[in-house]
Protein backbone atom coordinates (compact mmCIF):
# COMPACT_ATOMS: atom_id res chain seq x y z
CA UNK A 1 0.00 0.00 0.00
CA UNK A 2 2.60 2.22 0.97
CA UNK A 3 4.30 1.74 -2.53
CA UNK A 4 1.28 2.82 -4.42
CA UNK A 5 0.77 5.80 -2.19
CA UNK A 6 4.23 6.83 -2.37
CA UNK A 7 4.05 6.58 -6.50
CA UNK A 8 0.92 8.44 -7.12
CA UNK A 9 2.45 11.44 -4.71
CA UNK A 10 5.77 11.65 -6.40
CA UNK A 11 3.61 11.43 -9.38
CA UNK A 12 1.66 14.41 -8.59
CA UNK A 13 5.65 16.02 -8.74
CA UNK A 14 6.83 14.27 -11.79
CA UNK A 15 4.34 16.11 -13.86
CA UNK A 16 3.49 19.80 -13.61
CA UNK A 17 -0.56 18.77 -11.92
CA UNK A 18 0.88 19.07 -8.07
CA UNK A 19 2.45 22.23 -8.84
CA UNK A 20 -0.68 23.18 -10.56
CA UNK A 21 -3.23 22.69 -7.69
CA UNK A 22 -1.11 24.00 -4.97
CA UNK A 23 -0.39 26.99 -7.16
CA UNK A 24 -3.90 27.62 -8.04
CA UNK A 25 -5.20 26.75 -4.47
CA UNK A 26 -3.24 29.15 -2.61
CA UNK A 27 -3.48 31.83 -4.83
CA UNK A 28 -7.08 31.80 -4.85
CA UNK A 29 -7.90 31.12 -1.47
CA UNK A 30 -5.57 33.82 -0.94
CA UNK A 31 -7.39 36.20 -2.51
CA UNK A 32 -10.94 35.07 -1.88
CA UNK A 33 -9.82 35.31 2.46
CA UNK A 34 -8.41 38.71 1.75
CA UNK A 35 -11.90 39.70 0.31
CA UNK A 36 -13.84 37.42 2.94
CA UNK A 37 -12.17 38.66 6.00
CA UNK A 38 -9.67 41.40 5.75
CA UNK A 39 -11.85 43.74 3.62
CA UNK A 40 -14.76 43.00 5.51
CA UNK A 41 -13.47 43.53 8.33
CA UNK A 42 -14.24 40.62 10.37
CA UNK A 43 -12.16 37.35 11.76
CA UNK A 44 -15.39 35.26 11.05
CA UNK A 45 -14.10 32.26 8.36
CA UNK A 46 -17.58 30.94 7.78
CA UNK A 47 -18.21 33.35 4.08
CA UNK A 48 -14.33 32.48 3.72
CA UNK A 49 -14.57 28.77 4.01
CA UNK A 50 -17.94 28.41 1.96
CA UNK A 51 -16.05 30.13 -1.11
CA UNK A 52 -13.63 27.72 -0.22
CA UNK A 53 -15.80 24.68 -1.09
CA UNK A 54 -17.30 25.87 -4.05
CA UNK A 55 -13.31 26.26 -5.32
CA UNK A 56 -13.34 22.42 -4.49
CA UNK A 57 -15.19 21.76 -7.42
CA UNK A 58 -12.95 23.37 -9.81
CA UNK A 59 -9.54 21.99 -8.13
CA UNK A 60 -9.96 18.55 -6.91
CA UNK A 61 -10.87 16.88 -9.90
CA UNK A 62 -7.25 18.06 -10.53
CA UNK A 63 -6.28 15.55 -8.16
CA UNK A 64 -8.56 12.90 -9.34
CA UNK A 65 -8.97 12.98 -12.56
CA UNK A 66 -6.21 10.94 -13.96
CA UNK A 67 -5.98 8.65 -10.53
CA UNK A 68 -7.49 5.63 -12.30
CA UNK A 69 -8.40 6.76 -16.01
CA UNK A 70 -5.09 7.06 -16.63
CA UNK A 71 -4.32 3.87 -15.30
CA UNK A 72 -6.72 2.05 -17.26
CA UNK A 73 -6.12 3.81 -20.56
CA UNK A 74 -2.53 2.93 -20.22
CA UNK A 75 -3.03 -0.85 -19.25
CA UNK A 76 -0.71 -0.01 -16.06
CA UNK A 77 -3.96 -0.92 -13.74
CA UNK A 78 -2.78 -4.79 -15.06
CA UNK A 79 0.58 -4.48 -12.99
CA UNK A 80 -1.40 -3.35 -9.82
CA UNK A 81 -3.82 -5.83 -10.31
CA UNK A 82 -1.61 -8.63 -10.55
CA UNK A 83 1.02 -7.82 -7.64
CA UNK A 84 0.15 -9.77 -4.50
CA UNK A 85 -1.40 -7.07 -2.65
CA UNK A 86 -5.44 -6.22 -2.63
CA UNK A 87 -7.40 -4.17 -4.67
CA UNK A 88 -8.99 -2.50 -1.83
CA UNK A 89 -5.36 -1.55 -0.23
CA UNK A 90 -4.66 0.16 -3.73
CA UNK A 91 -7.45 2.44 -4.08
CA UNK A 92 -6.81 3.18 -0.28
CA UNK A 93 -3.12 3.92 -1.03
CA UNK A 94 -4.40 6.40 -4.08
CA UNK A 95 -7.38 7.58 -1.70
CA UNK A 96 -4.35 8.96 0.64
CA UNK A 97 -2.15 10.22 -1.35
CA UNK A 98 -4.77 12.72 -2.98
CA UNK A 99 -6.24 13.71 0.32
CA UNK A 100 -2.33 13.95 1.56
CA UNK A 101 -2.13 17.22 -1.12
CA UNK A 102 -5.45 17.97 -0.62
CA UNK A 103 -5.30 18.38 3.52
CA UNK A 104 -1.05 19.40 2.97
CA UNK A 105 -2.18 22.36 0.54
CA UNK A 106 -5.12 23.15 3.04
CA UNK A 107 -3.06 23.52 6.16
CA UNK A 108 -0.67 25.37 4.31
CA UNK A 109 -3.55 27.74 3.51
CA UNK A 110 -4.48 27.93 7.18
CA UNK A 111 -1.36 30.53 7.57
CA UNK A 112 -3.68 33.24 6.30
CA UNK A 113 -5.30 32.71 9.93
CA UNK A 114 -2.04 34.16 11.33
CA UNK A 115 -3.07 37.50 10.64
CA UNK A 116 -6.56 37.26 12.17
CA UNK A 117 -5.13 36.14 15.37
CA UNK A 118 -2.03 39.20 14.68
CA UNK A 119 -4.63 42.05 14.63
CA UNK A 120 -8.05 40.29 15.95
CA UNK A 121 -9.41 38.03 18.45
CA UNK A 122 -11.05 35.00 16.19
CA UNK A 123 -12.40 31.83 18.01
CA UNK A 124 -9.58 29.22 17.66
CA UNK A 125 -12.40 26.59 18.75
CA UNK A 126 -14.77 27.57 15.33
CA UNK A 127 -11.05 28.24 13.51
CA UNK A 128 -10.15 24.72 13.90
CA UNK A 129 -13.62 22.66 14.19
CA UNK A 130 -14.52 24.24 10.60
CA UNK A 131 -11.37 23.85 9.26
CA UNK A 132 -11.80 20.36 10.57
CA UNK A 133 -15.12 20.23 8.34
CA UNK A 134 -13.36 21.05 5.58
CA UNK A 135 -11.29 18.56 5.82
CA UNK A 136 -13.92 15.90 6.14
CA UNK A 137 -15.93 17.34 3.23
CA UNK A 138 -12.57 17.44 1.11
CA UNK A 139 -12.19 13.69 2.27
CA UNK A 140 -15.57 13.40 0.64
CA UNK A 141 -14.95 14.88 -2.17
CA UNK A 142 -11.55 12.86 -3.32
CA UNK A 143 -13.48 9.72 -3.06
CA UNK A 144 -16.14 11.21 -5.17
CA UNK A 145 -13.53 11.85 -7.85
CA UNK A 146 -11.85 8.63 -7.35
CA UNK A 147 -14.78 6.64 -8.33
CA UNK A 148 -15.86 8.79 -11.64
CA UNK A 149 -11.85 8.29 -12.45
CA UNK A 150 -12.22 4.89 -11.89
CA UNK A 151 -15.55 4.58 -14.38
CA UNK A 152 -13.92 6.28 -17.51
CA UNK A 153 -11.07 6.37 -19.30
CA UNK A 154 -10.34 9.79 -20.49
CA UNK A 155 -8.93 12.22 -17.58
CA UNK A 156 -11.08 15.37 -19.43
CA UNK A 157 -14.28 13.26 -19.02
CA UNK A 158 -13.39 12.16 -15.49
CA UNK A 159 -12.72 15.80 -14.52
CA UNK A 160 -15.74 17.07 -15.86
CA UNK A 161 -18.20 14.40 -14.34
CA UNK A 162 -16.39 15.04 -11.15
CA UNK A 163 -16.74 19.02 -10.88
CA UNK A 164 -20.26 18.59 -11.99
CA UNK A 165 -21.04 15.76 -9.20
CA UNK A 166 -19.06 18.15 -6.40
CA UNK A 167 -20.80 21.15 -7.88
CA UNK A 168 -24.31 19.65 -7.34
CA UNK A 169 -23.99 18.46 -3.71
CA UNK A 170 -22.84 22.03 -3.30
CA UNK A 171 -25.98 24.14 -4.72
CA UNK A 172 -28.29 21.16 -3.29
CA UNK A 173 -29.18 23.02 -0.63
CA UNK A 174 -30.27 26.18 -2.41
CA UNK A 175 -31.99 24.47 -4.91
CA UNK A 176 -34.46 22.18 -2.43
CA UNK A 177 -35.65 25.68 -1.06
CA UNK A 178 -37.58 26.08 -4.45
CA UNK A 179 -38.97 22.46 -3.84
CA UNK A 180 -42.67 22.28 -2.53
CA UNK A 181 -42.27 18.39 -2.72
CA UNK A 182 -41.63 17.79 1.01
CA UNK A 183 -39.92 14.45 0.88
CA UNK A 184 -37.78 15.52 -2.35
CA UNK A 185 -36.77 18.56 -0.09
CA UNK A 186 -35.94 16.16 2.60
CA UNK A 187 -33.89 13.82 0.72
CA UNK A 188 -32.28 16.82 -0.70
CA UNK A 189 -31.60 18.65 2.01
CA UNK A 190 -29.86 14.80 3.50
CA UNK A 191 -27.77 14.99 0.28
CA UNK A 192 -26.66 18.49 0.97
CA UNK A 193 -23.55 19.24 2.08
CA UNK A 194 -23.26 22.48 3.15
CA UNK A 195 -26.36 21.73 5.54
CA UNK A 196 -23.89 19.72 8.03
CA UNK A 197 -21.24 21.91 7.50
CA UNK A 198 -22.87 24.54 9.54
CA UNK A 199 -22.65 23.13 12.60
CA UNK A 200 -19.04 22.85 12.61
CA UNK A 201 -18.91 26.83 12.01
CA UNK A 202 -20.21 27.23 15.48
CA UNK A 203 -17.63 25.85 16.60
CA UNK A 204 -18.96 22.21 18.01
CA UNK A 205 -18.21 19.13 16.48
CA UNK A 206 -21.02 17.42 15.33
CA UNK A 207 -20.46 14.09 15.70
CA UNK A 208 -22.73 12.63 12.95
CA UNK A 209 -21.91 14.93 10.62
CA UNK A 210 -18.42 13.61 11.02
CA UNK A 211 -20.31 10.12 10.58
CA UNK A 212 -21.82 11.50 7.49
CA UNK A 213 -19.00 12.54 5.60
CA UNK A 214 -17.18 9.52 6.69
CA UNK A 215 -19.53 7.08 5.27
CA UNK A 216 -19.74 9.20 2.06
CA UNK A 217 -15.91 8.72 1.45
CA UNK A 218 -16.17 4.99 2.14
CA UNK A 219 -18.96 4.81 0.64
CA UNK A 220 -17.40 5.57 -2.67
CA UNK A 221 -13.87 4.15 -2.12
CA UNK A 222 -16.12 1.40 -1.49
CA UNK A 223 -18.03 1.74 -5.26
CA UNK A 224 -14.67 1.93 -6.65
CA UNK A 225 -13.59 -1.57 -5.70
CA UNK A 226 -17.20 -2.24 -6.96
CA UNK A 227 -16.40 -0.78 -10.37
CA UNK A 228 -12.89 -3.00 -10.94
CA UNK A 229 -14.22 -6.27 -9.33
CA UNK A 230 -17.19 -5.73 -11.79
CA UNK A 231 -14.82 -5.18 -14.87
CA UNK A 232 -12.93 -8.19 -13.79
CA UNK A 233 -16.48 -10.42 -13.88
CA UNK A 234 -18.39 -9.29 -16.69
CA UNK B 1 3.13 -25.94 -10.46
CA UNK B 2 0.67 -23.94 -13.24
CA UNK B 3 -3.17 -26.36 -13.27
CA UNK B 4 -5.75 -24.91 -15.22
CA UNK B 5 -9.54 -26.63 -14.65
CA UNK B 6 -11.86 -26.18 -17.20
CA UNK B 7 -11.62 -22.33 -17.29
CA UNK B 8 -14.68 -20.55 -18.88
CA UNK B 9 -14.66 -17.08 -20.16
CA UNK B 10 -18.21 -15.75 -21.21
CA UNK B 11 -18.86 -12.62 -22.55
CA UNK B 12 -22.56 -11.78 -23.37
CA UNK B 13 -22.50 -14.76 -25.59
CA UNK B 14 -19.53 -15.02 -26.86
CA UNK B 15 -16.91 -17.45 -25.32
CA UNK B 16 -13.40 -16.21 -25.13
CA UNK B 17 -12.45 -18.99 -23.93
CA UNK B 18 -13.98 -22.25 -23.27
CA UNK B 19 -13.31 -25.10 -20.97
CA UNK B 20 -9.58 -24.52 -21.18
CA UNK B 21 -7.45 -27.13 -19.18
CA UNK B 22 -3.89 -27.80 -18.83
CA UNK B 23 -1.08 -28.21 -16.52
CA UNK B 24 2.37 -27.04 -16.95
CA UNK B 25 5.05 -28.90 -14.17
CA UNK B 26 7.24 -27.20 -12.83
CA UNK B 27 10.61 -26.49 -14.78
CA UNK B 28 8.93 -26.61 -17.68
CA UNK B 29 8.75 -23.98 -20.40
CA UNK B 30 5.19 -23.69 -22.19
CA UNK B 31 4.02 -22.49 -25.33
CA UNK B 32 0.80 -21.16 -25.48
CA UNK B 33 0.02 -21.18 -28.95
CA UNK B 34 -2.76 -19.49 -31.44
CA UNK B 35 -3.41 -17.12 -33.72
CA UNK B 36 -4.43 -13.47 -32.73
CA UNK B 37 -8.23 -13.57 -30.38
CA UNK B 38 -7.97 -17.22 -30.27
CA UNK B 39 -7.93 -16.77 -26.06
CA UNK B 40 -4.46 -16.73 -25.29
CA UNK B 41 -4.53 -13.16 -23.31
CA UNK B 42 -7.58 -13.61 -21.58
CA UNK B 43 -6.65 -17.37 -20.03
CA UNK B 44 -3.18 -16.01 -19.10
CA UNK B 45 -5.13 -12.79 -17.64
CA UNK B 46 -7.87 -15.18 -15.66
CA UNK B 47 -4.43 -16.94 -14.64
CA UNK B 48 -2.73 -13.91 -13.17
CA UNK B 49 -5.97 -12.88 -11.21
CA UNK B 50 -6.37 -9.97 -13.71
CA UNK B 51 -9.80 -11.28 -15.20
CA UNK B 52 -12.20 -13.45 -13.59
CA UNK B 53 -13.55 -16.69 -15.16
CA UNK B 54 -17.41 -17.07 -15.12
CA UNK B 55 -16.16 -21.02 -13.93
CA UNK B 56 -13.40 -23.32 -13.88
CA UNK B 57 -9.94 -23.36 -11.30
CA UNK B 58 -6.70 -21.92 -11.94
CA UNK B 59 -3.66 -22.88 -9.18
CA UNK B 60 -0.51 -21.64 -9.24
CA UNK B 61 1.90 -24.09 -7.19
CA UNK B 62 -1.45 -25.68 -5.75
CA UNK B 63 -2.82 -21.95 -4.43
CA UNK B 64 -5.93 -21.34 -6.04
CA UNK B 65 -6.01 -17.58 -7.41
CA UNK B 66 -9.77 -17.13 -6.39
CA UNK B 67 -9.42 -18.16 -3.27
CA UNK B 68 -5.76 -16.90 -2.00
CA UNK B 69 -5.44 -14.69 -5.04
CA UNK B 70 -2.64 -12.87 -2.95
CA UNK B 71 -0.85 -15.68 -2.37
CA UNK B 72 -0.94 -16.92 -5.39
CA UNK B 73 0.11 -13.76 -7.10
CA UNK B 74 3.12 -13.71 -5.66
CA UNK B 75 4.11 -16.45 -7.19
CA UNK B 76 3.87 -15.42 -10.72
CA UNK B 77 5.95 -12.88 -12.94
CA UNK B 78 3.88 -11.69 -15.32
CA UNK B 79 4.59 -9.22 -18.54
CA UNK B 80 1.01 -8.28 -19.81
CA UNK B 81 0.97 -8.02 -23.92
CA UNK B 82 1.35 -4.32 -23.38
CA UNK B 83 4.09 -4.01 -20.78
CA UNK B 84 3.04 -1.65 -18.03
CA UNK B 85 5.06 0.45 -18.03
CA UNK B 86 4.91 4.22 -15.66
CA UNK B 87 6.17 6.13 -18.73
CA UNK B 88 6.88 9.46 -16.52
CA UNK B 89 9.39 7.35 -14.18
CA UNK B 90 12.96 6.26 -14.83
CA UNK B 91 13.39 2.83 -15.33
CA UNK B 92 15.05 2.96 -11.57
CA UNK B 93 11.89 4.27 -10.09
CA UNK B 94 9.99 2.07 -11.73
CA UNK B 95 11.61 -0.73 -10.79
CA UNK B 96 11.91 0.16 -7.33
CA UNK B 97 8.17 1.23 -6.91
CA UNK B 98 7.58 -2.75 -8.18
CA UNK B 99 9.97 -3.95 -5.77
CA UNK B 100 8.10 -1.99 -3.50
CA UNK B 101 4.87 -3.05 -4.62
CA UNK B 102 5.60 -6.67 -4.28
CA UNK B 103 6.68 -6.62 -1.31
CA UNK B 104 10.06 -8.33 -2.04
CA UNK B 105 12.01 -9.12 0.67
CA UNK B 106 15.64 -9.86 -1.26
CA UNK B 107 18.01 -7.46 -1.20
CA UNK B 108 17.33 -4.51 -2.78
CA UNK B 109 20.44 -3.51 -4.26
CA UNK B 110 21.60 -6.62 -4.89
CA UNK B 111 18.43 -7.86 -6.56
CA UNK B 112 17.89 -4.52 -8.93
CA UNK B 113 21.69 -5.20 -10.04
CA UNK B 114 20.93 -9.15 -10.47
CA UNK B 115 17.98 -8.09 -12.91
CA UNK B 116 19.38 -5.26 -15.02
CA UNK B 117 21.97 -7.19 -15.53
CA UNK B 118 20.24 -10.34 -16.64
CA UNK B 119 17.59 -8.39 -18.47
CA UNK B 120 20.41 -5.94 -20.13
CA UNK B 121 19.10 -2.32 -19.06
CA UNK B 122 21.65 -1.34 -17.14
CA UNK B 123 22.86 1.23 -19.45
CA UNK B 124 19.78 2.97 -19.60
CA UNK B 125 18.87 2.58 -15.62
CA UNK B 126 18.64 6.21 -15.47
CA UNK B 127 16.23 7.09 -18.23
CA UNK B 128 12.70 8.14 -18.35
CA UNK B 129 11.03 5.31 -19.53
CA UNK B 130 8.59 7.09 -22.28
CA UNK B 131 12.08 8.33 -23.81
CA UNK B 132 13.17 4.27 -24.53
CA UNK B 133 12.74 2.17 -27.76
CA UNK B 134 10.22 -0.49 -28.00
CA UNK B 135 13.33 -2.97 -27.37
CA UNK B 136 14.16 -1.63 -23.87
CA UNK B 137 10.60 -1.20 -23.06
CA UNK B 138 10.11 -5.07 -23.51
CA UNK B 139 13.22 -5.49 -21.04
CA UNK B 140 11.97 -3.12 -18.82
CA UNK B 141 8.64 -4.93 -18.77
CA UNK B 142 10.66 -8.40 -18.69
CA UNK B 143 13.17 -7.38 -15.57
CA UNK B 144 9.61 -5.84 -13.49
CA UNK B 145 8.50 -9.39 -13.96
CA UNK B 146 11.39 -10.77 -12.73
CA UNK B 147 11.33 -9.07 -9.33
CA UNK B 148 10.68 -10.96 -5.99
CA UNK B 149 12.13 -13.82 -7.93
CA UNK B 150 9.05 -15.90 -8.94
CA UNK B 151 8.81 -19.37 -9.59
CA UNK B 152 6.59 -18.75 -12.61
CA UNK B 153 6.88 -16.35 -14.98
CA UNK B 154 4.26 -15.80 -17.62
CA UNK B 155 5.13 -13.48 -20.83
CA UNK B 156 2.44 -12.48 -23.23
CA UNK B 157 3.34 -11.97 -26.22
CA UNK B 158 7.16 -10.83 -25.68
CA UNK B 159 8.51 -10.46 -29.13
CA UNK B 160 5.62 -8.50 -30.81
CA UNK B 161 6.87 -5.28 -32.56
CA UNK B 162 10.62 -6.14 -32.08
CA UNK B 163 13.00 -5.84 -34.50
CA UNK B 164 15.29 -9.40 -35.61
CA UNK B 165 17.69 -9.04 -33.14
CA UNK B 166 15.66 -7.88 -30.49
CA UNK B 167 13.48 -11.05 -30.81
CA UNK B 168 16.16 -13.45 -30.85
CA UNK B 169 17.62 -11.39 -27.99
CA UNK B 170 14.60 -11.47 -25.45
CA UNK B 171 14.44 -14.92 -26.86
CA UNK B 172 17.48 -16.51 -25.39
CA UNK B 173 16.80 -14.40 -22.27
CA UNK B 174 13.86 -16.08 -21.70
CA UNK B 175 15.64 -19.60 -22.75
CA UNK B 176 17.79 -18.98 -20.22
CA UNK B 177 15.22 -17.78 -18.09
CA UNK B 178 13.24 -21.55 -18.23
CA UNK B 179 16.53 -23.05 -16.57
CA UNK B 180 15.23 -21.70 -13.03
CA UNK B 181 11.50 -20.93 -13.56
CA UNK B 182 8.40 -22.43 -14.71
CA UNK B 183 7.23 -20.64 -17.87
CA UNK B 184 4.08 -19.73 -20.04
CA UNK B 185 5.00 -18.18 -23.34
CA UNK B 186 2.24 -16.55 -25.24
CA UNK B 187 2.71 -16.61 -29.07
CA UNK B 188 1.51 -16.45 -32.42
CA UNK B 189 4.79 -16.74 -34.11
CA UNK B 190 5.90 -20.52 -34.72
CA UNK B 191 9.32 -20.48 -34.70
CA UNK B 192 9.69 -19.02 -31.66
CA UNK B 193 7.55 -21.83 -29.68
CA UNK B 194 9.68 -24.55 -31.68
CA UNK B 195 13.37 -23.09 -30.34
CA UNK B 196 11.97 -22.27 -26.80
CA UNK B 197 9.45 -24.38 -25.18
CA UNK B 198 9.12 -28.30 -23.78
CA UNK B 199 5.65 -28.18 -24.10
CA UNK B 200 3.21 -26.44 -26.87
CA UNK B 201 -0.58 -26.08 -25.84
CA UNK B 202 -2.50 -24.97 -29.03
CA UNK B 203 -5.38 -22.54 -28.61
CA UNK B 204 -8.47 -21.82 -31.01
CA UNK B 205 -11.68 -19.82 -30.68
CA UNK B 206 -10.68 -20.29 -27.38
CA UNK B 207 -10.76 -23.66 -26.82
CA UNK B 208 -7.35 -25.96 -26.49
CA UNK B 209 -6.39 -28.25 -29.70
CA UNK B 210 -3.62 -29.58 -28.53
CA UNK B 211 -1.14 -30.12 -25.91
CA UNK B 212 1.89 -32.35 -26.47
CA UNK B 213 5.70 -31.93 -26.23
CA UNK B 214 7.16 -30.19 -28.87
CA UNK B 215 8.48 -33.00 -30.51
CA UNK B 216 4.94 -34.75 -30.80
CA UNK B 217 3.43 -32.31 -32.05
CA UNK B 218 3.48 -33.15 -35.19
CA UNK B 219 1.75 -36.53 -34.01
CA UNK B 220 -1.16 -34.61 -32.86
CA UNK B 221 -2.36 -34.09 -36.52
CA UNK B 222 -3.97 -37.35 -37.57
CA UNK B 223 -2.58 -37.75 -41.40
CA UNK B 224 -0.15 -39.23 -43.18
CA UNK B 225 3.55 -40.05 -44.06
CA UNK B 226 4.87 -38.16 -46.94
CA UNK B 227 8.18 -39.24 -48.50
CA UNK B 228 9.88 -38.85 -52.02
CA UNK B 229 12.11 -41.33 -53.47
CA UNK B 230 14.76 -41.50 -56.53
CA UNK B 231 14.95 -44.44 -57.93
CA UNK B 232 16.33 -46.30 -60.27
CA UNK B 233 14.60 -48.44 -62.72
CA UNK B 234 11.73 -49.24 -64.87
CA UNK B 235 9.48 -46.34 -64.12
CA UNK B 236 5.78 -48.59 -64.17
CA UNK B 237 7.16 -51.75 -62.14
CA UNK B 238 8.67 -49.92 -59.71
CA UNK B 239 5.52 -47.91 -59.42
CA UNK B 240 3.65 -51.40 -58.87
CA UNK B 241 6.47 -52.53 -56.40
CA UNK B 242 5.52 -49.01 -54.42
CA UNK B 243 1.98 -49.52 -54.41
CA UNK B 244 2.40 -53.26 -53.62
CA UNK B 245 4.13 -52.37 -50.49
CA UNK B 246 2.07 -52.79 -47.15
CA UNK B 247 1.23 -49.14 -45.73
CA UNK B 248 1.45 -47.31 -48.66
CA UNK B 249 -2.23 -45.56 -49.56
CA UNK B 250 -0.40 -43.42 -52.31
CA UNK B 251 1.96 -43.49 -55.05
CA UNK B 252 2.29 -41.51 -57.98
CA UNK B 253 5.57 -41.00 -60.74
CA UNK B 254 6.77 -36.85 -60.12
CA UNK B 255 9.04 -36.78 -62.93
CA UNK B 256 12.66 -37.77 -64.26
CA UNK B 257 15.37 -35.69 -62.39
CA UNK B 258 17.94 -37.09 -63.94
CA UNK B 259 18.64 -39.27 -67.02
CA UNK B 260 18.21 -43.31 -64.92
CA UNK B 261 16.21 -42.49 -62.01
CA UNK B 262 12.83 -41.43 -61.09
CA UNK B 263 11.13 -39.57 -58.84
CA UNK B 264 7.83 -40.70 -56.75
CA UNK B 265 6.20 -39.46 -54.22
CA UNK B 266 4.77 -41.89 -51.50
CA UNK B 267 1.82 -41.51 -48.75
CA UNK B 268 1.71 -44.19 -46.30
CA UNK B 269 -0.27 -44.70 -43.14
CA UNK B 270 1.16 -43.02 -40.46
CA UNK B 271 1.48 -45.52 -38.00
CA UNK B 272 3.48 -47.97 -40.59
CA UNK B 273 7.32 -47.09 -41.24
CA UNK B 274 7.75 -48.59 -45.18
CA UNK B 275 10.81 -47.13 -45.45
CA UNK B 276 13.05 -50.83 -44.82
CA UNK B 277 10.63 -52.69 -46.17
CA UNK B 278 10.96 -50.74 -49.31
CA UNK B 279 13.99 -50.95 -49.62
CA UNK B 280 14.60 -54.30 -49.25
CA UNK B 281 12.04 -54.55 -52.10
CA UNK B 282 14.34 -52.46 -54.26
CA UNK B 283 17.33 -54.31 -53.22
CA UNK B 284 15.96 -57.59 -54.28
CA UNK B 285 14.63 -56.48 -57.62
CA UNK B 286 18.36 -54.70 -57.77
CA UNK B 287 16.21 -51.15 -58.46
CA UNK B 288 19.07 -48.68 -56.88
CA UNK B 289 17.48 -46.39 -54.35
CA UNK B 290 19.55 -43.31 -54.63
CA UNK B 291 17.77 -40.34 -52.40
CA UNK B 292 15.28 -40.33 -49.90
CA UNK B 293 13.67 -37.55 -48.23
CA UNK B 294 10.95 -37.39 -45.50
CA UNK B 295 8.60 -34.54 -45.98
CA UNK B 296 8.03 -33.82 -42.19
CA UNK B 297 5.35 -31.52 -41.31
CA UNK B 298 6.72 -28.29 -39.42
CA UNK B 299 5.41 -26.60 -36.89
CA UNK B 300 3.39 -24.20 -39.65
CA UNK B 301 1.54 -26.89 -40.98
CA UNK B 302 0.55 -28.43 -37.97
CA UNK B 303 -1.09 -25.63 -36.66
CA UNK B 304 -2.52 -24.70 -39.66
CA UNK B 305 -3.59 -27.97 -39.79
CA UNK B 306 -4.87 -28.17 -36.14
CA UNK B 307 -6.68 -24.79 -36.35
CA UNK B 308 -8.16 -25.89 -39.65
CA UNK B 309 -9.76 -29.06 -38.58
CA UNK B 310 -11.03 -26.59 -35.49
CA UNK B 311 -12.53 -24.44 -37.44
CA UNK B 312 -14.18 -27.28 -39.59
CA UNK B 313 -15.30 -29.10 -36.14
CA UNK B 314 -17.02 -25.71 -35.20
CA UNK B 315 -19.07 -25.16 -38.39
CA UNK B 316 -20.38 -28.99 -38.10
CA UNK B 317 -21.25 -28.02 -34.57
CA UNK B 318 -23.00 -25.04 -35.96
CA UNK B 319 -25.14 -26.90 -38.74
CA UNK B 320 -26.40 -29.43 -35.91
CA UNK B 321 -27.90 -26.34 -34.22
Amino acid sequence: MLAVYKKELRSYFIGPIGYIYMALYLLVSSLIFTYTTLYAGTCDVTTYYTFILYLFAILIPLLTMRMLSEEKKSRTEQILLTSPVSLTSVIFAKFLAAFTLFAGTLLISCLHFIILFAYGTPSTAIMISTTLGILLIGAAFVAIGIFVSACTENQLVAALVTIVAIASTLVLNVLSGYVSFTPLRVVMRWLSVFDRFYAFTYGYFDFVALLYYVSVTVVFLFLTVRVFEKRRWE
Amino acid sequence: MIEIKGITKRYGEKYAAKDVTFTVNAGEVMGFLGPNGAGKSTTLNILTGYLSATSGTACIDGIDILQDPIGAKAKIGFLPEQPPLYLDMTVKEYLNFVYDLKRCKLDRKKHLDEICRVVKIRDVYGRVIRNLSKGYRQRVGIAQALIGNPPVLIFDEPTVGLDPKQIIDIRNLIRDLGREHTVILSTHILPEVQAICDRIVVINNGEIVADEKTENIARAVEGKRRMTFNICGPRNDVLKLLKSIPGVTYAEVIGNRDLDSTSFLVESDEKIDIRKPLFFALAEKRWPLIGMDVMGMDLEDVFLALVDKNAKKGVRKGEKQ
